[in-house]
Order: structure tokens, then C-alpha cells, then sequence
């Protein structure tokens, strides 16, 4: 060893370096976190730590140069008719999309995966065109669509099947059906494709042996197809909770700003919005985001028991 | 071990530098737009700016390369970068609640201003500038981007609120506007119009404040919608008195509700543009969407002093505004508020800013200037004499109350107090009192 010049000690220390470079690459304990390292880094910087501080935040005053806590005054003050409102929007909102978009695209991949069904190419990028178009390209067709004068399209519509023009956007009734109208639009192709994933997932073979069984199509579909695909279902449904009740941007391109009248179309985040941003009052913005938050954890997790998530599988 | 731990290192660093690519993106953006802006030598201050309007842009880089010339050896090089008007508002108020990121200067909107003097104001008070020019600028335009004495912004504009006659429509009904003086005026001449030409005189908005408050504010005395003093006002007859009235017009459909709420809708335009209302009361700013969105009417407009409650009193109020400010976090304060003066404040700065955007300028000696009657596309579109409005009513351009309440009880008339008088036709008192019950 004292002879080893050295170029070959370095060398050693080379290989050894490789070596130990190969270790932890191949190491059981090591390289899974490695791997997830980046995710988790992300989810620390872009989530964990907004939630606290919005956590935090929720408890104070923030001013410029005047930041100081106020004990649970912002979640008091959230106690109001508005608020209400909002969550009452965001509500009917997610039960209606929900209500939906799940039925309309699951039995439309049913028939788009169909061997029966003519043109699938053009009726498969055609539903999901929508999902490409930007919501604030779409909520603005959508006003003018919806426009109260005489000559909008939908007062056209109406007027030639025989009623009165309406003020869309104006009732509290015809504003949600316009919401959710806009909804279901851009998303059922999104949602179908979900519901096409899964249906080529599931194995010819079932089928196969329900038609040696004399199983007419009713019965494999309600017997097969809908059972295997409550797993994209369950997904499909959790993405659309959270989706409704954080709906903003429709809103306020619809009504073109978040301001409608008497509120009908104000949703929670558009609360926080203009809370937080609009009137500057960041901490009672995050106690809004908080409350948000506390809302959609809950109600999913009703969702997920009511469909049996928590059980051990069988 | 240390090799592990310096791989694990190495790893989070490419992370950051690829995190760290899009900000380094935006700086190599924003010097290019430096040295393509204003045309100035490479050398000078360096000053950021932030605007919400590409128009106003053009008006600084324009008035940089003015200054720079006049003041050699005090050359500033001037970025001006442009926003979406709700992102700028909501970059800038995190930025100077952070403390980090603030350009030198900013344009902010009235509505949004108050928001920005809530708690310490991060807003250099501008009074060394302000106050040598207060004689020649009309001050109640002052006051509304003011806290406790200080100057905060400059605004482009007088923002004077006139009404906008279709001439077309009044002579088919027999009506000459220089003969309605008051509102009751107004609404007699209103009748004639609809019964001869079949169309409402007017149109009311429901979903901002255009409409109200120019009838609320041009009320003698100081309180609008709060009293002079902050106090909440909208119980008062000052704003109870024009929503009765309003109410009542909609009832005799004399006036109809704007269709898509305001008069910036794509909505309304196309209405109005196609002859269907006789007139609008908007601030002088409104010429703008006249001679953009309203092509057809083009020659048909002319432009009068708004009616009165009761004759002599005063004919006009302030509305509407952007108040230009300067950050405290610049690091170029002196050179930053120096220019705004020049740029706004300045003689030849207000004779600019009618000249490119069209907007009546806060200093009141320039309205009689000779630049401001040469032609362009508003005195094509309105005639020659503009400004004459503008100068009749001079003594009259009533101010309004701006404070750190304002933005939640202008959002209470916006979404719910309007709507509820005109579109539901519910009791003005009842709907009032239930606001401000909401509002204390």
C-alpha cells in the first residue's frame, strides 16, 4: 500500500465512489425516496406549506406593516347571509354537476365503445373539444349566449318553441342552469374519456361468457360493466366534488367579473376572492379557503364511505 | 456517506434551477422590452413600471423619451409592463404586503385604491409634488387617492360626468337637450321620446355604479354614500332620492335596465350603437367606447352638462380614476416621483394626455389650451368643441368619498342593493336600511 502511487488511490477512491453511487441507486431503503424526492419537495413548497400559513394566516389581521392575531374573529365573521349564499351556490352547483356528469358520460363511453356505434372517431373528438377551448373564451360565448336582449341565441330558441325571452342571467333559477349548462359542456368529454379508460380495461372474456350464458345486453351491463368500473367511477366522482366546489373562473366570466345580481352565481372561492383580494383582507380570505377545505374533506369522505372506500377488499 | 449526501444535494439543486427557469424568463423578457421602450441610451435610472391599460403604456414610454430628452444628465430608462387589470391589482397588493417584488411605479384603479391604503400605506405620499401644482389642478381629485393629509396617486383625469344625447332620436321626438335643465326635465323629455320614437331615453345599470352615483355625488355638500367624514350615508335621502327616481323611470319604462348590467357589456354597445336608448350619463372618459364601440353613431352624439336635482345647483362630478403611485420599496424614489410629475402634473404632460387617450386632463388651465382643438378622433366623432362642456361646468365637478370602506359597500350596491330596487322593485327605503344594516 505504500507503494500505490497516487493516481491509483485515486482511482480506488473512483470505483469505490461508483460503487457506492450503485448502492444507493439499487438500495431498497434509499432509492424509493429518492424517486418521490422531487414530488415531495413540490408538495412541502406548493402545498404544505401554503395550507399552514393560510392556517395561520386565518387567525390574523394582514396588513401591510399592521400583521397581528385576532383570536377566531374571522371565522365569526364569516357567519353571514353571503357566505351562506356561497356555500348554498356551491352546493346546488356540485350536486347538479355531479348529479350530471357522471350518468351522461359513463352511458356515453358505453355506447362510444360500442362495436355497433357509427362515426365513434368524430363523436369522441367532438365531445371532448370542449375541454380544450379556455373557460374564458367559453364563458364569454356563453353571456353572449345567454343575453338578455331579444336577439340572443337562447331567447331565439325560446321564442320560437313558444315562451317569453328571458333574462338568463338575471334569475336564480336560469343563472345555475346556465352555470351548470357551461359545465356540463366543457367537461363531459374529459369525464368520458375517464369512462373509456376503464371500459377497455375490463377483460372480452366476462362478456363472452355472459353471452354463452344467454345474459341479454341490460344484464351485462348492470352485472359486468358497472360494477368493474366503480374504481374510475369513485375517481371520477371524488375530482368532480372538489371541481364543483372550487368553481370560480365560469362564474366570473359568465356574469364577467364576480359580481352577479343578488349573488346567484357567487361560489365560495368567488367569497374568498373577493374578501381576500378584492377588499384586501387576506386573513379573512384564508379562513373562507380554510372552511372550503374543511367542506370538501368532509363531503368527501362521506362520498368514499358511502361507496365502501374504507373497506378492506374481499 | 458525504457522496451520498452531495448527490442528494446536487439532485435538489438541478430541482431548483429548473424551478427557478420560469422567473429567470420573465427578467430576460422584461429587459428586452426596456430597450425596445422609449429609445432611450443604454444609460440613466433604471425605473419599473406597472400598468393595466397597454394605452397608458404607450403614453409613458412616450413621456420618457420627452424627459429624457429635456433633462440631460437625469435620463431614466423606463420598463413599462402591462397586466391583465385584476392581475396587476393582485400582484401588486402581495407584493407590497410581502415587502419583495414591487416595481418603482403603478398604476392603480380608484376602485381598487383604497385597498392599498388600508393599514400602513406601502405608498410614498407625493405631497412635494403635488402641492406646488394644487392651484391649477382640480384638488377633489386629489383627495380621493388621499389618507390623513398625504398624497398617494395621480390621477390621468377629471373624470367629469356629462350626458350623452342621441341627437338623432331627441329631434324625432321634438326635444332640444339645452332645454332640459333638471331631472324632472328629464324625465318629461323622456316621455316624449318614448311615445314618439319608441325607445327608453335611457338605461340604468344594476351591476355597477355608473348610473347612481354621478346623481349621488353631484348632490350639493360633501357626503355621498358616506358622509364626509366616513360615516356610513346610504340611509340619506342624497342616495335614496335618485333610486326612487330611477325606480320610478323603470316603472313608466322611460329608462330600461342596461342590458348585461353595465355599459361596458358587449350587450349594451350593440344596443346603443343600433339606437336603442336616447342617451347615457357617463364620465367624459366614455368618449373612448363611443368612438370604439359605437362606430354608427358617429356625428349623432352630442355631449351637454348632466341635469340637476334643483336648478343651480351643481352640474357635475369626478368619476372614475387611475391613480398613478410610486412604491415605497423603489430604490429610485426622487427619479420615480420626479417623472410622474412630469408625466401627469406637468403643463405639456395634460396636453398629452387628452392628445393620445382622450381623456379630460386634471390641470384646468390646459382645457382653453389651443392643443386641445386640434383635430383627432374624438372632436371627428363629437365635434370641436369638447372642452366647452368641460369649462361651463368647471366651478361644478362635485368630488366623492373614497376610503377603506368603499370597496365593501360599493360590492353591496353592485350584487345585491341595485338589483333588488330596479330588476325586483322592492321598497328603496326597506332594501337601504337592510344594506346598511349588513354593512355596520
Amino acid at each position: 500500500m505504500e507503494n500505490a502511487s497516487p493516481a491509483t488511490a485515486d482511482r480506488t477512491a473512483g470505483i469505490n465512489g461508483r460503487r457506492k453511487l450503485t448502492r444507493i441507486l439499487y438500495s431498497q431503503k434509499i432509492a424509493p425516496w429518492l424517486f418521490v424526492l422531487p414530488f415531495l419537495i413540490s408538495f412541502a413548497l406548493f402545498f404544505a406549506y401554503p395550507v399552514i400559513s393560510a392556517v395561520n394566516m386565518s387567525f390574523q389581521q394582514v396588513l401591510p406593516g399592521q400583521v397581528q392575531y385576532i383570536g377566531t374573529d374571522n371565522y365569526e365573521k364569516l357567519w353571514n347571509p353571503i357566505f351562506w349564499k356561497a356555500i348554498v351556490n356551491s352546493s346546488k352547483y356540485t350536486f347538479y354537476t355531479v348529479l350530471i356528469l357522471i350518468p351522461l358520460p359513463l352511458v356515453l363511453a358505453v355506447f362510444l365503445n360500442s362495436k355497433t356505434m357509427v362515426l365513434k372517431n368524430f363523436f369522441r373528438s367532438t365531445l371532448f373539444i370542449p375541454a380544450l377551448t379556455s373557460v374564458v373564451v367559453a364563458g364569454t360565448v356563453f353571456r353572449l349566449a345567454f343575453g338578455e336582449l331579444e336577439g340572443s341565441l337562447m331567447n331565439t330558441i325560446v321564442v320560437s318553441l313558444g315562451f317569453d325571452p328571458q333574462r338568463w342571467l338575471r334569475s336564480e333559477a336560469l343563472g345555475m342552469f346556465a352555470l351548470v349548462l357551461l359545465a356540463c359542456w366543457r367537461w363531459i368529454g374529459v369525464n368520458l374519456l375517464y369512462f373509456m379508460a376503464g371500459l377497455q380495461n375490463i377483460p372480452k372474456e366476462l362478456y363472452e361468457s355472459a353471452d354463452i350464458d344467454g345474459a341479454n345486453t341490460w344484464n351485462k351491463f348492470s352485472r359486468i360493466t358497472l360494477p368493474l368500473l366503480k374504481p374510475i367511477s369513485i375517481y371520477v366522482f371524488t375530482i368532480s366534488i372538489y371541481g364543483g366546489y372550487s368553481m370560480f373562473t365560469e362564474s366570473y366570466m359568465l356574469w364577467s367579473g364576480n359580481r352577479s345580481p343578488n349573488d346567484i352565481g357567487l361560489t365560495i372561492v368567488g367569497y374568498l376572492y373577493r374578501n381576500g383580494l378584492e377588499q384586501n383582507n387576506l386573513g379573512l380570505g384564508s379562513a373562507v379557503g380554510i372552511v372550503l377545505l374543511l367542506i370538501t374533506i368532509a363531503v368527501t369522505i362521506v362520498q368514499l364511505k358511502l361507496f365502501g372506500m374504507f373497506r378492506k377488499e374481499e | 456517506m458525504k457522496k451520498q449526501v452531495l448527490w442528494i444535494l446536487s439532485l435538489m439543486v438541478a430541482l431548483v434551477l429548473v424551478l427557478a427557469a420560469c422567473s429567470s424568463d420573465d427578467k430576460s423578457k422584461d429587459s428586452e422590452s426596456a430597450s425596445d421602450s422609449g429609445g432611450s441610451s443604454s444609460g440613466g435610472t433604471k425605473l419599473e413600471m406597472w400598468t393595466f391599460n397597454e394605452l397608458h403604456k404607450t403614453f409613458y414610454d412616450e413621456m420618457a423619451k420627452r424627459w429624457n430628452e429635456a433633462n440631460p444628465g437625469k435620463e431614466i430608462q423606463l420598463s413599462v409592463s402591462v397586466f391583465p387589470y385584476e392581475d396587476m391589482h393582485n400582484k401588486l397588493l402581495v407584493a407590497l404586503q410581502s415587502g419583495t417584488g414591487a416595481p418603482d411605479l403603478a398604476d392603480i384603479e380608484l376602485n381598487k385604491f383604497p385597498n392599498f391604503l388600508k393599514g400602513d400605506p406601502q405608498l410614498l405620499p407625493l405631497n412635494d409634488i403635488v402641492e406646488p401644482e394644487l392651484n391649477n389642478l382640480v384638488k377633489s381629485r386629489l383627495d380621493i387617492y388621499a389618507k390623513d393629509g398625504n398624497y398617494y396617486g395621480i390621477d390621468f383625469h377629471v373624470g367629469a360626468a356629462v350626458i350623452y344625447y342621441n341627437k338623432e332620436i331627441l329631434d324625432k321626438a321634438g326635444v332640444n337637450p339645452d332645454d332640459i335643465v333638471t331631472w324632472a326635465d328629464y324625465e318629461a323629455a323622456g316621455r316624449k321620446v318614448l311615445d314618439a320614437a319608441g325607445v327608453p331615453m335611457t338605461t340604468l345599470e344594476t351591476s355597477d355604479l355608473w348610473s347612481l352615483m354621478p346623481q349621488v355625488a353631484q348632490a350639493p355638500g360633501k357626503d355621498d354614500l358616506q358622509t364626509a367624514d366616513g360615516q356610513l350615508n346610504i340611509t340619506s335621502p342624497v342616495v335614496s332620492g335618485p333610486l326612487k327616481w330611477q325606480q320610478n323611470l323603470i316603472k313608466s319604462k322611460i329608462a330600461i335596465l342596461t342590458p348585461g348590467g353595465n355599459h361596458h357589456a358587449e350587450e349594451y354597445y350593440g344596443m346603443m350603437n343600433g339606437g336603442g336608448a336616447a342617451s347615457v350619463w357617463m364620465p367624459m372618459w366614455y368618449m373612448g367606447r363611443f368612438t370604439d364601440y359605437m362606430p354608427d353613431l358617429k356625428g349623432k352624439i352630442v355631449i351637454k352638462p348632466m341635469p340637476v336635482w334643483k336648478e343651480g345647483e351643481p352640474r357635475s362630478a369626478g368619476m372614475g380614476g387611475t391613480g398613478t403611485a410610486v412604491t415605497k420599496t423603489s430604490k429610485n424614489q426622487e427619479a420615480a416621483k420626479a417623472f410622474l410629475a412630469y408625466a401627469k402634473l406637468s403643463r405639456e404632460g395634460n396636453i398629452e394626455i387628452w392628445k393620445q387617450l382622450g381623456f379630460d386632463p386634471l390641470r384646468s388651465d390646459v382645457w382653453n389650451a389651443p392643443e386641445l382643438k386640434e383635430s383627432n378622433k374624438f372632436t371627428d366623432y363629437f365635434g370641436p368643441d369638447i372642452f366647452d362642456v368641460l369649462t361651463e361646468v368647471k366651478g361644478e365637478i362635485e368630488g366623492v368619498v373614497v376610503n377603506e370602506n368603499t370597496p365593501a359597500i360599493s360590492d353591496a350596491f353592485k350584487t345585491s342593493v341595485i338589483t333588488r330596487i330596479l330588476l325586483d322593485n322592492e321598497d328603496v327605503d326597506k332594501v337601504l336600511s337592510d344594506a346598511a344594516n349588513q354593512l355596520k
